[in-house]
């Protein structure tokens, strides 16, 4: 599309006049923006230094080796604490919720946005980001008390025929890794929903009417002009989610608490998260020692959101420079 | 495999607002037909009814008839899907499909008339870019992005994705009006070469183009803004630029327009 040479009314100059307000409120606006950027970075950057500055002195004086042992004891007298259980838990929890949220929220970006009629799709759209209102701790709540009932037997029939996978054996009682997965998936529904439509929404009708043209039926357009379209977006938007499901924290604690120790490999096993690790033990954090222990652990969680928001924010450019 | 186009009586709407009104007219076979008429006036519309590509459009719907080869394209039996599938259509801007290659741009009627042999799709791409005119200019570069094609080779790429899939019609809605004056000569050629197969339309708003590519001219005008477009005359490409029978036809191709 580059090749197009075109005349707009953008690149016209502005005259002389009227600009020299405009100019005024240029600079204004660039100085509030550039200020505001700069406050930002500031403040990530305090975050880190924050976390490091905290979490090296505990690291220095662990015992055990952080990434690679399978402890957690803290007392103020020695330190021996490692996160593979955590990272494992954090990830998998927040993958599944991916794996199951993704697919939904595509199938209904695309139907509010292709098969749904105007009126249906507003207020079916509203709806869907009316379970971003949900506030986290109802989520928890209502997944452990309400929607475990209907997650154990399927877990029970998962277990029957996929057990042997070891990542599917034996489902310990009350809270697992896999309820957790599925609240979180509720829970990142919304965002990815949102940001799909979007995306679906600006496939360019020159597109969809060349697929057409071409004698393709409302799928086959769909396949081929609003998928390749949007999938930039969708992926970024499943990014999104993803740094969303790693850092939440109530309800997954709510959920895993119940069984804090068991951890095993399986999804229906119980387990802790950073947050939840962090979080369950907030009454430990008045020890500096201490402290610095579970801070190592939130750095790891920082680090994590970090890179996934930082792939996510690429891929979207990546998408401006190829639409238009 | 060219067919003929009658329409009669046709009244094309956008919800309640009737855009073009009582349009009748024979297409014949073998022959490009170009219309003109000053923008607005419903030439897009009226074409877009001939592959039923209006109906894609919230509201957009038709009265009276439109045949191919005697066969009623709105009956109720009639797949709209089908109909496109025989009467392709080429749009203002380019548009191929950004994500593909330029093969897979050609390819992608095939394929979705469930063409899978690689033998046949490869046959198929190449004679329909060499009828485009873009084989030799691409051939070395099938696997790259379409889009990276300039515009009036974009064009033709276009073209060679329309005519793959063998339609019988080809409609053109304003082809060149993106394009700079020797993409437009390579499109215009490419017209004069198509007509031995296929039957085309075109809208154009160039008078000079149609009077180059065209056998026949539709004369399209409306009353005022807010009326619907009509057909005021059609007739013989040299007649209508000669001796047009109405006189708004000859003010508007003498450009004493409005
Ligand atoms: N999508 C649409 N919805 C409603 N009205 C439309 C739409 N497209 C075109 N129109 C109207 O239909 C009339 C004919 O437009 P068009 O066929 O594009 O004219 P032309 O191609 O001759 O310039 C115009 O009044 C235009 O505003
Ligand atoms: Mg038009």
């Amino acid at each position: 599309m580059s090749t197009i040479t075109g005349h707009s009314e953008l690149d016209a100059e502005p005259s002389g006049d009227s600009a020299s307000t405009g100019r005024r409120g240029d600079r204004i606006f660039s100085g509030l923006a550039t200020g505001s950027g700069i406050f930002i970075i500031v403040l990530v950057v305090a975050v880190a230094v924050f976390l490091l500055s905290q979490a090296i002195p505990a690291l220095l004086d662990n015992k055990a080796n952080f990434l690679l042992d399978r402890v957690w004891e803290v007392n103020d007298s020695e330190l021996r604490f490692g996160i593979p259980d955590l990272l494992y838990v954090t990830v998998v929890s927040s993958l599944v919720a991916m794996i199951i949220a993704v697919p939904i929220a595509i199938l209904v970006a695309l139907f509010l946005t292709q098969y749904a009629p105007a009126r249906l799709a507003a207020p079916f759209g509203y709806l869907v980001d009316l379970l971003a209102a949900v506030p986290s701790i109802v989520y928890g709540l209502w997944g452990f008390f309400v929607f475990r009932e209907y997650v154990e037997p399927v877990q029970n029939w998962l277990a029957d025929y996929f057990g042997w996978t070891k990542l599917l054996e034996e489902p310990v009682s009350l809270g697992t890794v896999f309820l957790a997965s599925i609240v979180l998936a509720i829970m990142i529904l919304p965002i990815v929903t949102a940001i799909s439509r979007e995306v679906f929404a600006q496939t360019p009708s020159t597109h969809k009417e060349a697929a057409l043209a071409l004698g393709a039926t409302r799928w086959e357009m769909i396949r081929t002009a609003v998928i390749p379209f949007g999938t930039p977006g969708v992926i970024s938007a499943a990014m999104l989610g993803l740094g969303r499901a790693l850092g939440e924290t109530i309800a997954v604690t709510i959920i895993v608490s119940t069984n804090p120790g068991a951890f095993r490999f399986s999804l229906f096993s119980g387990g802790e998260t950073f947050a939840s690790k962090i979080a369950n033990n907030a009454g430990e954090l008045g020890s500096s020692t201490k402290a610095g222990a579970y801070i190592a652990a939130g750095l790891v969680l920082f680090i994590l959101t970090f890179l996934v928001n930082a792939a996510a924010r690429i891929i979207i450019e990546r998408r401006k420079a190829f639409s238009e | 495999m060219a067919q003929r186009i009658d329409v009669k009586d046709l009244n094309v709407y956008y919800s309640s607002f009737k855009a073009v009104e009582g349009v009748s007219m024979a297409v014949d076979p073998r022959t490009v037909t170009a219309f003109i008429g000053p923008s607005g006036c419903g030439k897009s519309t009226f074409l877009r009814t001939l592959n039923r590509m209006h109906e894609v459009i919230p509201g957009g719907r038709v009265e009276g008839s439109v045949q191919l080869n005697g066969r009623d394209l709105y009956a109720k039996e009639v797949d709209p899907v089908a109909v496109r599938r025989t009467v392709g259509m080429v749009f203002q801007r380019p548009n191929p499909f950004p994500t593909m290659s330029i093969f897979d741009n050609v390819a992608a009627g095939l394929r979705l008339n469930g063409e899978k042999r690689k033998k046949v799709l490869a046959e198929r791409v190449e004679k329909s870019l060499r009828g485009a005119n873009l084989w030799n200019e691409v051939k070395d570069r099938l696997a790259k992005p379409g889009a990276g094609l300039s515009g009036g080779q974009q064009q033709r790429l276009c073209i060679a994705r329309a005519i793959a899939v063998q339609p019988q019609v080809l409609l053109m809605d304003e082809p060149c009006s993106a394009l700079d004056p020797i993409s437009t000569m390579a499109v215009e050629d490419l017209i004069n070469e198509l007509k031995t197969e296929y039957t085309i339309v075109i809208v154009t708003h160039n008078m000079q183009q149609a009077a180059r590519v065209s056998d026949r001219t539709a004369f399209f005008n409306l009353a005022a803004t807010g009326k619907p477009g009509r057909l005021v005359e059609i007739n013989d490409t040299d007649k209508i630029f000669s001796n047009p029978t109405e006189k708004a036809t000859e003010d508007y191709i003498s450009g004493r327009f409005g």
